[in-house]
């Protein structure tokens, strides 16, 4: 819950489809309620620049729902799935509370690590994967398992988690 | 079987679709509700049928509607709270993933009855497929008229939208998630002003769980009498149980209150016992904030009574032998699970889920997270137990929000009924390096080593 400011440089791109789905967004609030479309347009402004919110892209937004950056800042800063720095194309975000960790999720999450040479909240050099661990994603009956862009992947074992890697390097994987 | 209301059609090809939804009698809440009564009978419907919220506290449905401000002629809300982060919780997802359409059909009966025209569901945001699901829907229910002006041409309007949360357990408290639908930061706030006078953009609003809305149309559809004769005593209707950890058939299950915790935990209608046949150690029975039981008052209460699945069954005892249905994350332990481990790791995540706002939980819930931590690998005093008790206590009914008993409440749990699992900790730092210390040789072997200390 800190503020983070990167230094990595980020193309700002808010093409005709971002902004017709960002207007589809804003219509589901009264017009002098802008603001609160911030949480879903976030989302569709991050999903559009490589699952990260540059300083830049986040002054961006502030000016679309016309509110104040800080108003960007603290919301950004504030909940995890807004990422304020690059990460890595295909994030394995395991889910390690309490259900997923007695079935496995810990020893999963360290195989996992071990396999890409990382250690968790690290991305790998070529910037293809990053590992970190959550909090309880809502899938306890079905652990271990970890989000995947939009996604659930579930009943995860090390060989599963092997096939989703190969999956990623050969470009299978739908992250939307 | 058992009685199903709400997942009586889960398993119909294509009930996801609004066609085959409607085909199945969907809708039919709303054509009843806006054809032949007043907004105000619906609220008594819900009222007689003793629904209590689902989403964990269990106050009753229809009373919180009846507090809503109709007299101030403000613009009323309804918002649906599908911010699912309970540990150990995740009904709402499976009814809002394999049946879209009722969740829809709930939140019409209930804007209606509620005089709202504009309405929310309110989604974590990790849940992004299910946004995806329920978008489609909210199209389809508006295509064919259910949403928008003058419904069935009743001069009623209603506009429903869905939107998604980013990620913060604490959206699921009221306070925080309207915040939250405002575009802020969640941080709960003072209440009064209650919601029902005060919510979403200063307007009367009422926030209820997915599934509180999701039993609406059947109530409407059947009375609330006929639904008031489910259940037991003050626990009506059925209650969908999320249940996870050593078992056999993890799922989510749907229950009439007043079954046995026995019936539901061993039979192969249920969870089909304890997987690979271990020992049970302990139970969660209703998401990781209510106390945990020990194997001894899981299947009877302190008094030798039967445990059943309900509000009042569940927390007979007190806090001193029984827990709470809460949320109904029903979370099993066998006897291979460390208590300290687990109480760590559900300390962990309340730190983590902390807003900040107050004092005691931001910073109580860091320090019950390090002190555990150190326990629990081996570097633990024996004064620790102590001071975590205190610290919990402090915490506990000190903040503004919930949270903060959510957070004290397990570690208490733990003291209590484990403590020689926490001095094993302690005295025994060498035998607990090792992360899954206790699958090997389960604390049950071991407890001699504790006993011959004399505690």
């Amino acid at each position: 819950m800190t503020m983070e400011i990167s230094n990595a440089k980020q193309v700002i791109n808010i093409d005709a489809k971002l902004t017709e789905r960002i207007n589809e967004l804003l219509s589901h609030y009264p017009a002098d309620k802008k603001k609160s479309a911030l949480l879903p347009v976030l989302h569709e402004v991050q999903d559009a620049h490589d699952n990260w919110l540059s300083i830049e892209l986040q002054d961006k937004v502030a000016e679309i729902l016309e509110i104040k950056p800080i108003e960007v800042y603290e919301v950004v800063s504030f909940y995890t799935m807004f990422n304020q720095k690059p990460i890595g194309k295909y994030m394995f975000e395991f889910c390690r509370t309490s259900c997923c960790a007695i079935r496995g999720a810990e020893n999963l999450m360290d195989y996992t690590c071990e396999k890409l040479g990382i250690k968790e909240g690290e991305t790998t050099p070529d910037g293809m994967f990053t590992v970190v661990g959550v909090e309880c994603l809502g899938a306890c009956g079905y652990a271990p398992m970890m989000q995947l862009g939009d996604y659930y992947k579930e009943h995860l074992t090390k060989e599963k988690v092997d096939e989703i890697i190969e999956d990623c390097r050969n470009g299978k994987v739908n992250l939307h | 079987m058992a009685r199903k209301i709400l997942l009586e059609h889960a398993n119909i090809p294509g009930i996801k679709t609004y066609e085959v939804y409607r085909q199945n009698g969907g809708y039919r809440s709303v054509e009843k509700a806006i054809k032949s009564m007043t907004p105000d009978e619906v609220v008594e419907e819900v009222k007689t049928s003793g629904l209590r919220g689902r989403g964990g506290a269990g106050f009753p449905t229809g009373m919180k509607w009846s507090f809503i401000d109709k007299k101030s002629g403000k613009p009323r809300h309804l918002v649906c709270n599908a911010d699912e982060s309970e540990p150990g919780t995740f009904k709402d997802r499976f009814l809002m993933e394999y049946i879209p359409h009722l969740l829809i059909e709930g939140m019409i009966t209930s804007s209606y009855a509620l005089g709202c025209n504009l309405s929310y569901i309110y989604i974590r945001g990790e849940y992004m497929w299910v946004f995806r699901i329920l978008e489609k829907a909210i199209k389809e229910a508006y295509a064919a008229g259910w949403l928008g002006k003058n419904i069935l041409g009743s001069g009623y309007d209603l506009d429903l939208h869905v939107h998604c949360g980013a990620g913060a357990y604490i959206c699921g408290e009221e306070t925080a998630l309207i915040e939250s639908l405002e575009g802020k930061r969640g941080n709960p706030r003072i209440k009064p002003p209650f919601p029902a006078v005060s919510g979403l953009w200063a307007n009367p609003t009422v926030v209820n769980n997915v599934e509180s809305i999701a039993a609406v149309p059947w109530i409407v559809n059947n009375t609330g009498e006929e639904y008031a004769k489910i259940g037991i005593g003050r626990s009506t209707g059925t209650k969908l149980i999320s249940a996870s950890g050593h078992i056999k058939n993890p799922g989510v299950y749907e229950i009439e209150l007043g079954l046995s915790v026995d019936e539901f935990m061993n039979s192969d209608e249920y969870l089909g016992g304890m997987m690979d046949d271990r020992p049970l150690k302990a139970l969660v029975p209703g998401g990781s904030s209510v106390p945990i039981l020990p194997s001894h008052l899981i299947y009877k209460n302190a008094e030798g009574g039967d445990r059943l699945m309900s509000y009042e069954s569940l927390s007979e005892g007190g806090f001193q032998s029984g827990s709470m249905l809460g949320s109904g994350g029903f979370i099993v332990y066998n006897d291979t699970t460390c208590i300290v481990r687990n109480t760590w790791n559900f300390s962990r995540f309340y730190h983590h889920e902390s807003c900040g706002q107050c004092s005691p939980c931001r910073e109580g819930t860091g320090w019950m997270e390090k002190v555990l931590h150190r326990i629990e690998t081996g570097h633990g005093r024996e004064e620790d137990i102590e001071l975590l008790w205190d610290i919990q206590r402090k915490i506990e009914g000190n903040t503004i929000c919930p949270l903060g008993d959510a957070a004290a409440w397990p570690v208490a749990a733990a003291i209590r009924h484990f403590r020689e699992e926490f001095e094993y900790h302690v005295r025994f730092p060498e035998k607990v390096k090792n992360r899954d210390h206790f699958v090997a040789e389960p604390f049950e072997k071991v407890r001699h080593l504790v006993a011959k200390q004399e505690i």
